[in-house]
């Protein structure tokens, strides 16, 4: 279907349903059950799985196709934000010229940053963009303060001189981000017994961006040009010798990955309308490293994995505090109840990071493949079980 | 001409701490050749060290005192340090008035300690994978070190006041007839970074332990050949330098107050001075690390700021980026050496 063969297919099939009823698979407990705040289903915290679920996706492209490793793709990800909040600033409160604009934009910057970043490779090529992403911050932090709003933040004000559109509404307020009129924070609210569903119109625009962006990287990926990312991977010396120029290549996986991270932070501005200078420091460029490499570099699936992880962790392993501690390890004995509260204490709430950090270095040290690898190791271990029942004896491996 | 001075001042300070990180750095590459993004992390844990060994100094006994009395009327509770008590006010005070240079006795075990249990536990297991890996898995180290410091120290920046006698202003241009004050702390990190540095370059120079170290730098599989276990003294390798980072954030803290992120915003700044240097460049490390200082004090004057607005907040990632595209193997690299 649409080009693709069958495994595509489902897993596209796959991610769309899970997209499509994320509302329901993400709230399965009741509202007001003790269980409620693990439920993930509000508008606000399902957009930035699937905004930053196409930033991991446009970066494994990148990474994941051609191992050059970005420390600053953060950078795209704040030019898309800002390019769309002045969109909205100037032209219409409507999300299709911002997201356009900001998609341009960092795809531009992407064309001059990667055209002089790629022209090292290896440790090089990572100190060059984390340069290029530090200047980025640096500035929009200072002397752009007329663009950027400085440390502020740039937001939308009162007396915008919105071209087409009201710069302000009939009783005063600032407008909100609409598609075409339908308004982008309007959810819809089902309440199925105990349950409360939100079905949010932001989050559904974004969940068919992603599908789109999804399967662009699925046709990206089985392309010949895919194939020449990854031969550049597995030996890029290989390649010049037989008198190719990989860098027009890499130029473009840059330049695509850029435009992915320009398209998840105008999306970003869109669902808020205000856009931060701290989104292009570099520790958010290791972020979406982290959530590469935590979901599975170079396998499609594994970035929007990690992102969903991580973004979950974040938003809700970081609200469990020592109360609620105490109310999990409540039935037990008082002395055995604080010291397991003690133990796992550091581990949640302000304390998420040291979990994310220890978590992330077992898993570049033990499953360098991700979460997909972990998966998949699981998978063919429950094969061999199941096989091992019928068949006794081992494969015997063939002589290379 | 008094402007001019006081700019390659301010930029030496700076420059000592970008040297010092920028030594450690490169130790490490030069030896292991692993790329350390936990580098900054030690910088900070050194830097943690000297709190610890105020807080300690500082552990004290509360006593009643009936003469005084709080603003409420109650007696008030005075605390008495047990080393005040022990040595008599005046000693006592000054032992705790000089808790950040004590702190160094402190930070060296402690730091060789902890670069060891590093190397040991984790790094060794990263010399064979490539150096993406390398960067993720210590870039996973820096968050889970710089989290355990979070979580035993808090997130606010912790003041550790230097020495009162090292705490003041000085005209250092006094010498020379002109008038240049400046805060005399500054001057001993200064004069203690080159100290730790002439150390470690005559530590390789001058002893058996450092030759042997510098041909394995240069050719580690040879050496391994001619029977040496030069594994166990790259990892001695590794406690130093991990020493190195320790005291320059140890000497840091009367500068900046210590927090638990001060190790992520040098990191970036380092390794861009070891690029600029050249990757496993010792001499080259310290050089740009002075250069990027003094560079980055002179580009934060007036005058050159009212002429390129902004330059101060760009110039080192500027000239790293220059020095990359034009000199891949930095100022001092040597030729063939990770030039690609």
């Amino acid at each position: 279907m649409l080009g693709m063969n069958k495994n595509d297919t489902t897993m596209l099939l796959l991610v769309a349903v899970l997209t499509m009823l994320a509302p329901f698979i993400l709230n399965p407990f009741p509202t007001e059950s003790g269980w409620a705040q693990f439920n993930a289903g509000y508008p606000d915290l399902m957009q930035r799985f699937v905004i930053f679920g196409i930033f991991a996706i446009g970066f494994n492209i990148l990474f994941g196709l051609t191992g050059y490793l970005s420390f600053g793709h953060a950078a795209f990800l704040g030019i898309g934000s800002y390019s769309a909040v002045w969109m909205f600033k100037l032209l219409s409160m409507n999300v299709i010229p911002a997201i356009l604009l900001s998609v341009a934009m960092a795809g531009v910057f992407a064309l001059v940053i990667g055209y002089i970043s790629l022209r090292r490779s290896g440790i090089y090529f990572s100190i060059l963009t984390l340069a290029f992403a530090q200047m980025s911050f640096n500035l929009a932090y200072s002397v752009l303060t007329p663009i950027t709003n400085g440390e502020t933040g740039l937001q939308l004000t009162l007396n915008d001189p919105r071209i087409l559109g009201l710069s302000q509404t009939a009783d005063g307020s600032i407008p909100v981000t609409s598609l075409f009129g339908l308004e982008m924070r309007s959810t819809f609210e089902m309440v199925l017994g105990p349950w409360a569903f939100q079905f949010n119109v932001g989050y559904y625009l974004s969940a068919l961006v992603l599908l789109a962006a999804f399967y662009l990287s699925i046709r990206i990926f089985r392309s010949p040009f895919g194939l020449m990312l990854r031969a550049v991977k597995s030996n890029q010396q290989r390649m010049n010798y037989t008198g190719l120029n990989t860098r027009p290549y890499t130029l473009a996986a840059f330049v695509i990955s850029g435009m992915y991270a320009g398209l998840a932070g105008g999306l970003l501005a869109s669902m808020d309308p205000l856009a931060g200078a701290e989104r292009m420091q570099w520790t958010a460029s290791g972020e979406v490293v982290l959530m590469t490499i935590l979901g599975g570099a170079g396998t499609l699936i594994g970035p929007v994995l990690g992102a969903g992880f991580i973004k979950y962790f974040e938003n809700i392993f970081s609200k469990i505090n020592e109360n609620v501690l105490h109310g999990w390890f409540g039935a037990l004995p008082d002395g055995l109840e604080d010291l397991l509260v003690t133990l796992v204490y550091p581990f949640v709430g302000k304390g998420w990071h040291m979990t994310l950090g220890i978590l992330f270095v077992l898993v570049v040290v033990f499953l360098p493949g991700g979460l997909v690898e972990g998966g998949q190791r699981i998978a063919a271990w429950l094969r061999r079980k199941k096989a091992g029942k019928n068949t006794p004896t081992s494969t015997i491996e063939p002589a290379e | 001409m008094d402007a001019i001075l006081l700019q390659i001042l301010n930029g030496l300070d700076k420059g000592s701490a970008y040297a010092l990180i920028a030594l450690g750095l490169t130790l490490i590459f030069g030896t292991l050749g692993v790329v350390n993004f936990a580098h900054g992390a030690l910088f900070m844990i050194g830097a943690f060290c000297a709190v610890t060994v105020q807080r300690i100094l500082n552990i004290s006994f509360e006593t009643v005192d009936p003469t005084q009395t709080d603003f409420l009327g109650n007696a008030l509770i005075v605390k008495t340090p047990y080393l005040e008590a022990w040595f008599g006010p005046e000693t006592g005070g000054s032992i705790i008035d000089w808790a950040v240079p004590l702190a160094i006795l402190f930070a060296i075990p402690v730091m060789v300690f902890v670069g060891f249990a590093m190397e040991r536990g984790l790094i060794k297991h990263f010399y064979k994978r490539p150096h993406a890996d390398q960067i993720l898995v210590t870039f996973g180290l820096a968050i889970v070190l710089q989290e355990m410091i979070k979580f035993f120290y808090g997130a606010n920046p912790i003041q550790t006041p230097a020495p009162e006698m090292l705490s003041g202003i000085v005209n250092v241009g006094a010498i020379i007839g002109m008038d240049i004050v400046y805060p005399v702390w500054r001057i001993v990190y200064f004069f203690f970074s080159l100290l730790v540095i002439g150390g470690i370059f005559s530590f390789l120079q001058f002893t058996t332990f450092g030759m042997v170290v510098r041909a394995g730098m240069a050719d580690r599989e040879t050496v391994g050949l001619l029977g040496i276990n030069i594994d166990k003294r790259f990892t001695i390798m590794f406690g130093i330098a991990a020493a190195v980072a320790g005291l320059a954030g140890v000497m840091y803290t009367p500068i900046n107050s210590p927090n638990y992120h001060m190790g992520m915003d040098f990191l970036v700044l380092s390794f861009v001075v070891v690029v600029v240097g050249g990757m496993g460049s010792l001499p080259g490390a310290v050089l740009a690390g002075f250069l990027l200082g003094i560079l980055e004090s002179f580009a934060s004057m007036n005058e050159i700021k009212s002429l390129i607005p902004g330059i101060d907040q760009i110039i080192i990632y500027l000239v790293a980026i220059i020095i990359l595209l034009v000199r891949p193997r930095g100022l001092m690299g040597r030729k063939g050496v990770m030039e690609e």
